[in-house]
């Protein structure tokens, strides 16, 4: 079931448009930014909401990198890996957020504090590295600078 | 996001009240020329806003660089159905992080260029599709689209002219596919984000089927100038046929990476050593990719070169995006075509086979010949493959990346070759420079 400010949300969003379904995105993040994740039982309350089937929300749910399908940490770090990240020591920073969370990619901290992903270009190139957390971005990223900006999500 | 330090070289068309205090209000545009553009070209009429835009020599800054006037022109006088203007704002090609700073640092530019087109082809709604990542620039958005309601730059009636116009903002959740117009509008409508098959062009069959004016965040936001100043005074800043200012995002091994506004024509090497502080540590320059990870690299001797469309497309590259990215002497151009690979083989859409299956194939054999374990058949295969997808997908994502990857093979073929056999890669036993 979607919560009454879930769907108030939703509705709001679905009003911009001349067909619902366009707040589809909006709509599965709307969900995720309570949830963490959009499980299959959202999902499907979802599609009812907007008039879509499940599976024509879930072929959008699977087609983005930002929509989680699977349950995830309570923040999601996604450390961008493209071209000039990379040359400014994206393979160092990887390392060292691997080796501190002791996780891979796709993997969740024991605690259930922090979910490691890749993400492509994030489009702050001339400050990289840089990554997210959640739905900030951090910049400039060092060993130490990462040790720090982790403090701030509990 | 901090603007960084500018260059004096800059030239400030459209990032001129960057770093003014609360840039992003309407009573700090309004102090500086806001919305004067709007009433001006009201008073012109459509034709004369569209023939002023020609006259710029405007090119879409989103990569293509199709004349931004006369696409506008494409789009259908009398069309029984609405119409809609719709800016891409899902900045995704590696090494571009241009338009985030004009959304976020001057906002009200945009809408007033949205608001421009929307009155030259008689559209009264606007989405701006902005992607997933960059949620704060919604909320800024948002923040801008709210007070130019309630003082009356949108609406109904907009400064009594009786021109309508709304905007809506509108949220990508990660895909670069999604920066492909005919995708974009696939998402834009609330489906998986694949291309269309194209003719018909957005201009006259875009979004819900109807006639639509898409343009770069960068475009849209040219055109308050150029309707302000005129046509005229915006081409004469760039060279014949690239008309006006580009900002430049340079990334990568410089001293002083960051997001220029340059005129179109500057010489590359002057950006990279007077505008960017030169290579970092002292380091020798050994390659530029000039305009977004899609555009074929330079060597560093053919770098002394005019930003312009037409001076990259004869050097066999593109200007595409603006995103000039720096590689410095202890650079390996295997594991950054290998990198570029990655990238386009994550985010191709998978709708047509020669994309998603030579993305995959060539990011495999890259990542082989990076490791060690090519040989000497490998090298060439690569070149074919890529090849072999240019103009065989369909849409751009697939020459995207074919054609950096032909160019990496090309131009760096010993550096491949240094990589075959189980040679460790040159360049990982060294200190690397990052």
């Amino acid at each position: 079931m979607l919560t009454p400010e879930e769907q108030r949300e939703i509705e709001q969003e679905a009003a911009s448009y001349p067909e619902r379904r366009a707040a589809s995105i909006d709509a599965l993040r709307i969900v995720q930014r309570r949830r963490g994740w959009v499980s299959d039982e959202a999902l499907a309350d979802v599609a009812e909401l907007l008039g879509m089937s499940p599976a024509e929300l879930e072929s959008v749910a699977t087609f983005y990198n930002l929509i989680f399908r699977k349950p995830v940490g309570r923040h999601v770090i996604l450390i961008c890996d493209s071209v000039s990240c990379w040359i400014m020591g994206y393979t160092k920073v990887r390392d060292h957020l691997k080796a501190r969370l002791g996780i891979n990619f796709g993997e969740t901290t024991s605690d259930g504090r922090f979910t490691l992903l890749p993400i492509v270009c994030l489009g702050a190139c001339d400050r990289a590295p840089v990554m997210m957390v959640d739905e900030d971005t951090h910049l400039d990223l060092t060993p130490a600078r990462i040790d720090a900006i982790l403090e701030r999500y509990e | 996001m901090l603007y960084n330090e500018p260059s004096p070289l800059e030239v400030k068309v459209l990032t001129r009240r960057f770093g003014l205090p609360n840039s992003q209000s309407l009573d700090t545009y309004l102090a500086s020329d806001g919305y004067k553009a709007f009433r001006k070209a009201v008073e012109m009429g459509p034709e004369k806003v569209l023939e002023e835009l020609k006259v710029s020599n405007l090119r879409g800054r989103g990569g293509a660089g199709f004349p931004t006037g006369m696409k506008w022109g494409f789009v259908p006088r009398n069309s029984p159905k609405p119409k809609y203007v719709v800016v891409n704002a899902d900045e995704g090609e590696p090494g571009t992080c241009k338009d985030r700073l004009l959304m976020e640092n001057d906002p009200h530019q945009l809408l007033e260029g949205m608001l421009i087109a929307g009155f030259v082809v008689d559209a009264h709604v606007g989405y701006i599709y902005v992607r997933g990542e960059y949620r704060y620039v919604i909320e800024i958005l948002d923040r801008a689209i709210a007070e130019a309601y309630e003082r009356g730059y949108l609406g109904k009636n907009i400064l009594g002219t009786g021109f309508d116009f709304d905007v809506y903002t509108h949220t990508g959740a990660g895909s670069y596919e999604c920066g492909e117009e005919s995708a974009l509008l696939e998402s834009l409508e609330g489906k998986r984000g694949v291309p269309r098959i194209r003719p018909p062009f957005p201009a006259v069959a875009g979004l819900y089927q109807c006639p639509t004016v898409l343009n770069n965040v960068e475009s849209f936001s040219a055109v308050p100038a150029i309707i302000r100043d005129g046509g005229a005074a915006f081409a004469a800043l760039g060279t014949p046929k690239n008309g006006g200012t580009r900002l430049f995002c340079i990334s990568g091994h410089v001293n002083k990476p960051g997001v220029y506004e340059l005129p179109m024509g500057f010489n590359l090497l002057r950006m990279i050593n007077e505008v960017a502080g030169g290579v970092r540590g002292g380091k020798k320059l050994k390659a530029v990719i000039p305009g977004g990870s899609s555009c074929p690299v330079l060597k560093a001797e053919e770098c002394d070169i005019s930003m312009d469309f037409d001076s990259l497309a004869k050097a066999k590259s593109m200007l595409g995006s603006g995103g000039v990215i720096v590689m410095d002497e202890d650079t390996c151009m295997v594991k950054a075509a290998l990198r570029i690979m990655r990238f386009y083989q994550h985010e191709s859409c998978g709708w047509c086979i020669p994309c998603r299956e030579g993305t995959l194939w060539l990011r495999k054999l890259l990542a082989r010949v990076h490791e060690g374990g090519g040989t000497q058949s490998d090298v060439p295969l690569i070149g074919e493959l890529a090849k072999n997808m240019l103009g065989r997908t369909f849409c751009p994502l697939g020459d995207a990346a074919a054609m950096p990857t032909i160019a990496f093979v090309e131009k760096f073929r010993e550096e491949f070759e240094a990589h075959l056999n189980g040679a460790p890669c040159p360049f990982e036993s060294k200190p690397v420079s990052a």
